[in-house]
């Protein structure tokens, strides 16, 4: 038998992912380039949802550009409202209300339930397990939607939060309502990880894909799930101790392996942790006032000013240039998962496409707030 | 051909029309397949339509189809903007016909909040012919389901005789635009 | 803490001309050829490992671009750096190679806004397709953008 020419002539092919593909989580494009099914090079596009926000937000005044944040990373709507209106705040300097600020945890930790919920059921949809996990996150996720809906008016585009506290007081049927979802969340999210943490095809697809190294996190600008799954424990709430973080007592969740396994992990420990906040925040809060009363025409001084927020998908923080008018000079957004997207090429090299998919899905992005 | 000759070729044509126009619009309505195409907010609604609760399966429709090739209704749901908006017509005219569109939610409509801006588009219906909008920011799920219900009434009401795609003379095929410098441009119009 | 490491960088760049802006946020600003050598301090002396943000502003008289610099591993809050640029000819060095988290943000500014930064990878537009012509977050920009067909009019 004669020795077999194992150095064949190859040659790498590109292929296109998106925009229009059931994997990319909204109108994403990535063009690969492979050598067999081997990722060498990766590319992300954007720009396909670009809608403009941020020159739309020097037409608005700063009350108008509240309705436009929830449409940014439309998912968690209430945090991107609060993080504008905290960056409004101090650029004007107005004092919260307390029982407002329980009333803006309340809201944000819901959020985060919910959007983690929906990014696992995603991250479980790419895989292939076509729409069973994401069924039983949505039924959990249309109770707290009814929450929303009883608080704000609205499901998704809830525009609830203003300067100086909020919209609307908590209707009577909410407490009762609110404590019965707490309180069955916990046995809901052990049926979750019954039925996915254990599972071979999980375990066998998710671990040691998409290894992302803590120093590479930090290089790369990574907030999140993402960072903290690598080992880093950075998390906003308890750095910034913003609004009134300090009074919870809560962990922050990382991980070891800095896998897609570890990210799912990670999502999985923040909604238990999101549960302690809101059982601490159901027994304190008090009675009061739920706003401040302010000027018809709202021109904030001169100045410039950043504030950032732990949103469910990293830090999103807005920067704002005030020229003593009513509209914004400056309106920047600082968008989690558009930075979070730097470290996809990484992520990738030496990888196949089918683990692409699993990668761009643990990194959870919503196209809403990478293009803005 | 005398009056009552014409007359009563024009009962026995329409009659067995009306029977086989009966069954085959049933077919075509109670399984329309729509295309997964979500664009922005009001993707999350058309999801929550599909879930268990606000179930559109009880349609027909569960099978979202991610290739135009077998799918019947392309559902645009969301903002389209100008660099996706030739992504969108490529798309429609990859779907087989009979197809329909369903444009979903303020931004296809009309452009939504996000309405004349430098990379927005005012509507789907400036390049596809829409054949139900449902109005909403974002519409509720049950809002969505009316609006399929009126899909279906348009395809009880439709007809093999006149309906466009067994004829040989009608263009059906949208044109494509282009990514041009200041926006986008219509084949044809390019040098302006 | 921003008047501490604006003293240590003072003494350990005595020629470059630096300035303490004071405000709400308090930054420092530094000029464009003296960026990469006070990132690279900062990063690795000071140990300012997280960049979390990169703006650009258009000023009636100038471009600026604005850095939030944190620690992430010793937990020190917001530094601020800003640059200035000029208006016609606006060319800032890039930080990318110093944090590579800033690749995606310096495309961004140069697409919406024309800001040039010497130094970048790979320069070229991210949100907007490749052959617009424009920039389109500067102020003398329309919100309605130029069109070219008489398909869609401006209402």
């Amino acid at each position: 038998m004669q020795a077999v020419e194992t150095r064949l002539r190859t040659e790498t092919i590109t292929l296109n992912m998106g925009p229009q593909h059931p994997s990319t989580h909204g109108v994403f494009r990535m063009i690969v380039t492979l050598d067999g099914e081997t990722i060498v090079d990766l590319e992300p596009v954007m720009g396909y949802l670009h809608r403009c926000h941020e020159k739309i937000g020097e037409r608005n005044t700063y009350l108008q550009n509240i309705s436009y944040t929830d449409r940014l990373d439309y998912i968690c709507s209430m945090s991107n409202n609060m993080a504008y209106v905290m960056a409004v705040e101090k650029l004007a300097q107005i004092e919260v209300p307390e029982r407002a600020e329980y009333i803006r945890i309340i809201m944000v930790e819901l959020t985060r339930i919910v959007n983690h919920m929906l990014a696992i059921g995603a991250l479980l949809n790419d895989l292939g397990c076509f729409f069973t996990p994401m069924l039983y996150g949505l039924r959990e996720r249309e109770r707290i939607l009814d929450l929303f809906e009883m608080t704000s008016g609205s499901r998704m585009m809830c525009n609830y939060m203003r300067f100086g506290g909020v919209r609307y007081d908590l209707p009577p049927g909410f407490m009762p309502e609110l404590k019965s979802v707490v309180a069955a969340f916990p046995a809901f999210i052990d049926e979750f990880e019954r039925l996915l943490t254990e599972n071979e095809i999980v375990l066998a697809r998710c671990q040691k894909v998409g290894v992302l190294p803590p120093d590479m996190a930090i290089a790369y600008s990574c907030t999140g799930p993402l960072l903290r799954a690598s080992g880093v424990d950075y998390d906003i709430r308890k750095v910034d101790s913003y609004s009134i973080y300090d009074r919870f007592d809560f962990d922050v969740v990382t991980g070891t392996n800095c896998d897609v396994y570890d990210r799912y992990l990670v999502r999985i420990g923040e909604m238990r942790q999101s549960v302690r906040i809101l059982e601490q925040a159901v027994e304190q809060i008090p009675a009061g006032e739920v706003s401040v009363k302010l000027p018809r025409v709202f021109k904030p001084p001169e100045g410039d000013v950043y504030r950032r927020i732990e949103s469910p998908k990293g830090e999103l923080g807005f920067y704002l240039v005030s020229d003593g008018s009513t509209n914004p000079y400056r309106y920047k957004i600082r968008s989690p998962t558009f930075i979070n997207l730097t470290v996809l090429p990484e992520l990738c090299k030496g990888h196949k496409v089918a683990d692409v998919v699993a990668i761009l899905g643990s990194i959870d992005i919503v196209l809403g707030e990478v293009d803005r | 051909m005398t009056e009552e000759e014409y007359i009563a070729q024009q009962v026995r044509r329409n009659v067995i029309i009306t029977t086989i126009d009966k069954i085959y619009n049933w077919g075509r309505r109670s399984s329309v397949w729509p295309m997964s195409f979500g664009l922005a907010c009001c993707a999350i609604e058309m999801i929550c339509a599909a879930a268990a609760r606000f179930d559109f399966a009880r349609f027909g429709m569960e099978m979202m189809r991610p290739t135009p090739r077998q799918a019947d209704l392309l559902l645009v749901s969301g903002t389209v903007s100008k660099k996706m908006a030739p992504q969108v017509v490529r798309l429609y005219d990859q779907m087989p016909e009979p197809k329909y569109v369903l444009a979903m939610g303020a931004c296809a409509i009309s452009g939504g909040p996000f309405k004349d801006t430098y990379n927005v588009v005012n509507g789907i219906d400036t390049y596809l012919p829409v054949d139900v909008y449902v109005p909403g920011c974002p519409p509720r799920p049950e809002a969505l389901l009316e609006g399929f219900i009126k899909l279906h009434q348009m395809i009880e009401g439709q007809t093999i005789l006149t309906s466009p795609w067994y004829r040989k003379e009608v263009e059906r095929e949208m044109p494509v635009p282009i990514l041009g410098p200041k926006g986008l441009v219509l084949p044809g119009e390019e040098d302006e | 803490m921003s008047r501490e490491v604006y003293e240590r960088l003072v003494e350990e760049f005595p020629e470059a001309p630096l300035e303490y802006l004071e405000g709400k946020d308090p930054a420092i600003l530094v000029k464009g050829e003296d960026l990469p050598k006070v990132a690279r301090y900062l990063k690795e002396e000071q140990g300012f490992d997280y960049l979390s943000a990169v703006t650009g502003v258009d000023y009636p008289d100038r471009f600026e671009v604005i850095y939030h610099l944190y620690s992430m591993r010793e937990g020190k809050g917001a530094l601020i750096l800003k640059v200035s640029a000029s208006k016609e000819e606006p060319e800032v060095p890039s930080v990318t190679p110093i944090w590579p988290g800033a690749n995606f943000q310096e495309r961004e500014i140069y697409d919406l806004m024309g800001i040039r930064f010497a130094g970048h990878p790979d320069l070229k537009r991210i949100l907007l397709w490749e052959g617009y012509e424009g920039h389109p977050l500067r102020k003398d920009f329309p919100l309605e953008g130029y069109q070219t067909t008489g398909q869609e009019e401006p209402s």
